[in-house]
């Protein structure tokens, strides 16, 4: 038995089996909490009667009623491109499940440059986007996939800027190096790098293009954005995705600021099992501020998003970088 | 000091500094309607009552329509539809006067057309037409809307108690 848990192939298989059941369980899930969160916050009741009691079933019943839709492609379209784009957007987000620790040495794979990895993809979808924007044949989807290559600018460096803090406490890149550098300090990190939690936080809001920066998707401005041609199975993607990737980066700011999926007082034998549940309750504490904000704040103007970013985020994180690294000479 | 501009409050300078102090009283909102009971019902299965003057369907009392028209005429969208005839009775005494009645052949009102504007109920001197709360009539087949005067008569027993009027 252990012999066939040791066996390359079928740790590989298992791993692909559960993030790919995990990505639209997620998606669905956090769906389902924005649906409900933002009914009761506008003082709605929301979905209620999809699968019996408390309209748990809805995101089920939306994601069949995708599936089941015509796929159109219109006519001036850049097919290739167009047919290719929201596959490469919730490629990158698959790509970023996989650095993520969700137990002492449980992920798909423990990267030594781990977060240099998930920034790294994490911005690989902007690519997706841009391609959205371009090949729709349709002004409103250019615009947003400009847009969104524009917003790229501004969140891109303070996102990183802000996790070099960390990297220069933890004194690794390595995310689960990072969790086991917090259970040393007794801390999570984000007691110390609140600059940078802050920072990170506000810059993987404009990385998911949501409210208060969701300039690319703007509906009063632009319909829909780059998304305004897509239906059916390609629209699911872009909508997976969008919710996948704020489950991928709420746990990457856990892992980074919160102690991912340490708890103090788990006893040891524990550890493993409880992890998993341990990351999930941080990242939905972030989830639930994240749609939160959404239902509460005025959109930004891109313009405004490069001033907040270029003139406050930048400089803060450059100066908690270089505090950071005076204080962990120091002391 | 120039006409029109007011000198800057001594918190002027303070409030500055809170910038942000808006968003966090709009973020206090949100979190507080999250957690008060939402005002909203789930319909089909919980039923608000509507007030009782709401403007649901028009009832016809056809004992006091006399058959004037005023109605169907002053009608925007031209969807109510009058027939009706004289019906005479035999004079009370010999060479006396022959006595006569308007009589309803047909009172409809198209639901499909009608817009609600309540010109109808306004302009009729008899007092023949009401608003009634009722709002749950509608039908899988349009030529359904068309309600004919007894169904409008039926309406009249959905009609609720009136509040007392402001003085």
């Amino acid at each position: 038995m252990t012999e066939v848990f040791a066996n390359f192939w079928f740790q590989t298989g298992l791993k692909v089996l559960v993030v790919a059941a995990a990505i639209p369980l997620l998606a669905m899930a956090i769906g389902y909490a924005e649906l409900k969160i933002s009914a009761h916050m506008q003082s709605r009741i929301g979905p209620y009667f999809a699968g019996g009691r408390f309209g748990w079933a809805q995101l089920l019943a939306d994601g069949i009623k995708f599936m089941q839709k015509e796929d159109i492609v219109p006519e001036d379209a850049d097919r290739p491109v167009f047919r290719f784009a929201p596959v490469l957007v919730i490629m990158a987000t698959v790509a970023l499940f996989v650095v993520i620790p969700v137990a002492p040495d449980v992920s798909v794979r423990n990267l030594d440059v781990g977060i240099f990895y998930a920034l790294a993809i994490s911005s690989l979808s902007t690519i997706g986007i841009l391609m959205a924007g371009w090949s729709s044949a349709n002004k409103y989807s250019l615009m947003g996939g400009l847009r969104a290559a524009g917003q790229l600018i501004a969140y891109e460096l303070p996102l990183v800027l802000a996790v070099v803090g960390v990297v220069i406490m933890a004194g690794t890149m390595s995310l689960d190096g990072i969790v086991s550098a917090q259970i040393d300090w007794g801390i999570p990190f984000v007691l110390l790098q609140v600059v940078g939690f802050v920072i990170f936080f506000t810059a993987s809001l404009a990385e998911l293009t949501r409210i208060p920066f969701d300039m690319p998707v703007a509906e009063s401005e632009l319909v829909m954005g780059y998304v305004t041609e897509y239906s059916g199975f390609r629209f699911l993607f872009f909508f997976i995705a969008e919710y996948a990737n704020m489950f991928s980066l709420s746990a990457i700011a856990a892992t980074l600021f919160l102690g991912g999926y340490y708890l103090p007082g788990i006893p040891e034998n524990l550890a493993a099992a409880a992890g998993p549940l341990i990351l999930l309750g941080k990242v939905f504490v972030l989830v639930f501020v994240m749609i939160w904000f959404r239902w509460t704040f005025p959109r930004f103007r891109e313009d405004q998003l490069q001033t907040l970013a270029w003139k406050f985020l930048i400089p803060a994180a450059l100066l908690n970088i270089a505090a950071t690294g005076v204080a962990k000479v120091v002391f | 000091m120039t006409l029109g501009t007011k000198p800057d409050r001594p918190t002027a300078r303070f409030d500055k500094l809170l910038t942000g102090k808006g968003l966090l009283k709009g973020l206090k909102v949100t979190l507080k309607t999250l957690f008060t009971r939402p005002v909203t019902v789930n319909y089909p299965k919980v039923k608000e009552t509507p007030v009782a003057r709401a403007r649901g369907v028009i009832a016809l009392d056809q004992e006091a329509c006399t058959v004037c028209m005023l109605c169907a005429r002053s009608c925007p969208d031209w969807c109510i539809y009058i027939e009706g005839h004289k019906e005479e009775k035999a004079p009370d005494k010999p060479g006396g006067r022959v006595r006569v009645r308007a009589t309803l052949d047909r009172f409809d009102i198209d639901y499909a057309l009608c817009m609600y504007c309540g010109i109808c109920v306004e302009v009729c001197p008899f007092d023949a037409l009401f608003w009634t709360p009722v709002y749950e009539y509608s039908e899988y087949e349009m030529g359904k809307m068309l309600h004919d005067m007894d169904r409008l008569q039926d309406w009249m027993k959905t009609i609720p108690p009136q509040p007392e009027l402001e003085k």
